[in-house]
């Protein structure tokens, strides 16, 4: 309990907007009831089950790209020398980036003691899980031998050899992994308490059979409280360097490479605003139908929305930044390689690229600045997605443009993206939201016992 | 506040619960006033059903936190409290307040620390050295982002399951949950409980103390 806050559910501070982190009418009981229904009542909506089918759909497009690319090998995707990265690593970096939203809500606003973040850390971690879900299949499909993938870790075999630990493909391979163990693994502890709420308040034996072994006989005694909560802060105090190591590593597969338009200091700082910038985007694209859907504006409030509006103005900002100083960079070199990429980045055939990316990345955010826009959820909304846009349009100037044009003009070439990478494209966005339907409709997307504890009966003294 | 509790009956030292819970009280308190030996022990547990202790049930957390530093300070020590969320007063009021899991999670991440650095070592030094781009065998900067990513790795899963180890879970069965309401202690109740095995128990004393809590409820827990 917080002794130090004298309005429960409000922030204090002149700078803070008032409105609540939950509706203040809320109790124990009302928010218990509330965020489990969702869950345990007997009726699907109708919308969801629309929804579910067209992901569903979707991802079977994903399932027959992965086939066909097995069987006919990658040069399906438009990938070839010299972009052998194509739209695939491009998708990766983008899917991942996306995750990263979730771990800094959970964890880096944990430790910031940010009590907002309470009511989307459970929805932002599962977007993380199965963002990241997303993102590791396109490495792994892009190997061209996708069953041979064990190769990449070490493990004793009869060749004798071990993988090569001075390449960051190595370190993308152990971050990655890492990443999506522990983002799985948090989620997982956050579920217990509720785990034991739905085995609790479910009806159907089956549900209270599967709730119950999820939930191991959680039982809200304050010793596990205590070790639990000690767990809990650990955790987010581990996942939160993590989070800043995964996009920090995922930067240096093109940092260490000596591309220009690769080869630069800024980028792993870059690429993790870039992620948080990606992330937050994602959140409110997502946060804003569903929270009207399920009736969920008691939770999560317009109090949110700004907060989540301000990240990723302040994100896009520094993403911006970025921007402006691989220009800088590219002209104060006097390298002739270097002020060449950026001049190809803005005049040469992949220009329309870049300047989108400009429009929807440096200057559609500014319209967050206006409190109107922040509190309009269609502007929100649609802003949301111009820099989901952008941000993948990043990925591919980064990706494709410094790759076509290197060192020598022999051996410049151009990249277009075959049916197939869109398909797989396409296909994983399907997977993503059949992940995220099955989510909703099975496990409560707001932390139950999190909400208890700022609820107004918890922190009144 | 509950919906489902009827506010109009006066809560406190009385029965407010529509359960027969004194008759079983008083059955007990009668078999304790025949067997003049006081505590309860399991000697004692073949006469009567096999008792865990005596849980007293309370509708908001300061009651919870008020009754457990009591119960604390009248002398119980095996006692414990149950909440839908966590309240950091309450573990100290039951006087548990050190854990051991900071320590585990710190030894599971030197392990990760230290396994992952020389397994690269090992690797790329001893048992298979390989000349790339004339780095040296043991490039060390090049090994610590994995030796971070294995750090990280251990301590989290040291974290994970020191916390489920040391809180003996899974446990799919516990006495507690055969105490009526209990169910609701993952929704807005909250339980402090005295247990059996406490060396100043005395069913008895246990009961009439916790009359005094401004408890909602006293119940028996059995085995």
């Amino acid at each position: 309990m917080n002794h130090d806050e004298t309005q429960p559910g409000y922030t204090e501070g002149p700078m803070h907007s008032t409105a609540p982190v939950i509706d203040p009418g809320m109790t124990f009981a009302s928010v218990t009831d509330k965020i489990s229904s969702i869950v345990l009542k007997r009726r699907t909506p109708l919308w969801w089950f629309v929804g579910f089918v067209i992901s569903f759909i979707l991802f079977q497009l994903m399932l027959l790209t992965i086939t066909q690319l097995v069987f006919v090998g990658i040069g399906l995707w438009g990938v070839n020398v010299p972009i052998a990265w194509g739209v695939d690593i491009l998708n990766f970096v983008w899917w991942i980036g996306i995750g990263h939203a979730g771990t800094l809500i959970s964890a880096i606003l944990l430790l910031l003691r940010q009590r907002w973040r309470t009511s989307i850390n459970r929805f932002a971690e599962a977007m993380t899980l199965f963002a990241v879900a997303q993102a590791g299949m396109y490495p792994v499909f892009h190997l061209g031998r996708p069953w041979l993938m064990y190769w990449l870790f070490p493990y004793p075999n009869t060749m004798g050899i071990w993988p090569q630990f001075r390449s960051p493909l190595m370190w993308d391979v152990f971050a990655v992994s890492t990443y999506a163990t522990v983002s799985a693994m948090f989620w997982f502890v956050g579920l217990i308490p509720d785990f034991a709420t739905l085995r609790d308040r479910a009806r159907s034996k089956p549900f209270q059979m599967l709730y119950g072994l999820l939930a191991m006989g959680w039982r809200g005694s304050a010793r596990h409280w205590h070790r639990y909560e000690m767990a809990y802060l650990l955790l987010a105090g581990l996942a939160t360097p993590l989070v800043l190591s995964v996009h920090t590593i995922v930067s240096f597969d093109f940092a260490v490479g000596i591309i220009p338009g690769w080869h630069a200091t800024i980028f792993p700082p870059y690429f993790v605003a870039g992620a948080i910038y990606a992330g937050f985007a994602m959140v409110l694209f997502l946060t804003i139908p569903l929270r009207k859907v399920y009736g969920l504006e008691g939770f999560i409030t317009m109090r949110h929305m700004h907060n989540m509006a301000k990240v990723m103005l302040a994100t896009g900002l520094i993403v911006g930044y970025g921007y402006i100083m691989e220009a800088f960079f590219g002209w104060y070199s006097g390298n002739r390689y270097e002020r060449f990429m950026i001049w190809n980045r803005m005049h040469g055939p992949y220009a329309l690229y870049y300047w989108a990316l400009i429009l929807c990345n440096i200057i559609t955010p500014q319209f967050l600045w206006i409190k109107k826009v922040r509190s309009n959820l269609l502007a929100l909304w649609l802003i949301s997605i111009v820099v989901s846009i952008g941000m993948w349009l990043e990925r591919f100037v980064i990706v494709v443009t410094s790759l076509h044009r290197d060192y020598l003009p022999s051996s410049w070439g151009m990249y277009q993206p075959t049916m197939w990478d869109w398909g797989m494209f396409i296909g994983t966005i399907g997977f993503f939201f059949t992940l995220l339907f099955l989510f909703l409709r099975f496990l409560p997307m707001i932390s139950i016992f999190e909400m208890r504890t700022i609820l107004p009966e918890a922190t009144e003294e | 506040m509950a919906d489902d509790k009827d506010k109009s009956k006066e809560v406190g030292h009385t029965n407010v619960g529509d359960r027969p819970v004194y008759p079983a009280l008083r059955d007990r308190e009668s078999v304790a006033a025949h067997n003049p030996v006081p505590p309860l022990t399991h000697a004692h547990r073949r006469h009567a059903p096999p008792l865990y202790g005596v849980m007293a049930e309370f509708d908001n957390p300061r009651d919870l936190v008020a009754a457990a530093h009591r119960t604390y300070e009248a002398g119980y020590r095996r006692i414990n409290a149950y909440s839908p969320y966590p309240i950091e007063e309450l573990s100290e009021a039951i006087g548990f307040t050190h854990t051991h899991l900071p320590l585990i999670v710190f030894i599971g991440g030197l392990v990760g620390a230290i396994g992952g650095f020389f397994m690269q070592y090992w690797m790329e030094v001893i048992d298979y050295p390989l000349n790339v781009g004339g780095k040296p065998y043991n490039s060390w900067p090049a090994f610590i982002p994995i030796t971070f990513e294995t750090t990280v790795l251990c301590a989290a899963f040291s974290a994970v399951l020191g916390m489920l180890i040391l809180n003996k879970l899974p446990q799919p069965y516990h006495p507690v949950f055969n105490a009526p309401n209990f169910a609701l202690a993952t929704r807005d109740l909250f339980f402090l409980v005295i247990e059996a095995s406490d060396p100043k128990f005395n069913h008895g004393e246990v009961v009439e103390f916790m009359k005094t809590l401004n408890a909602q409820d006293v119940t028996d827990v059995e085995v």
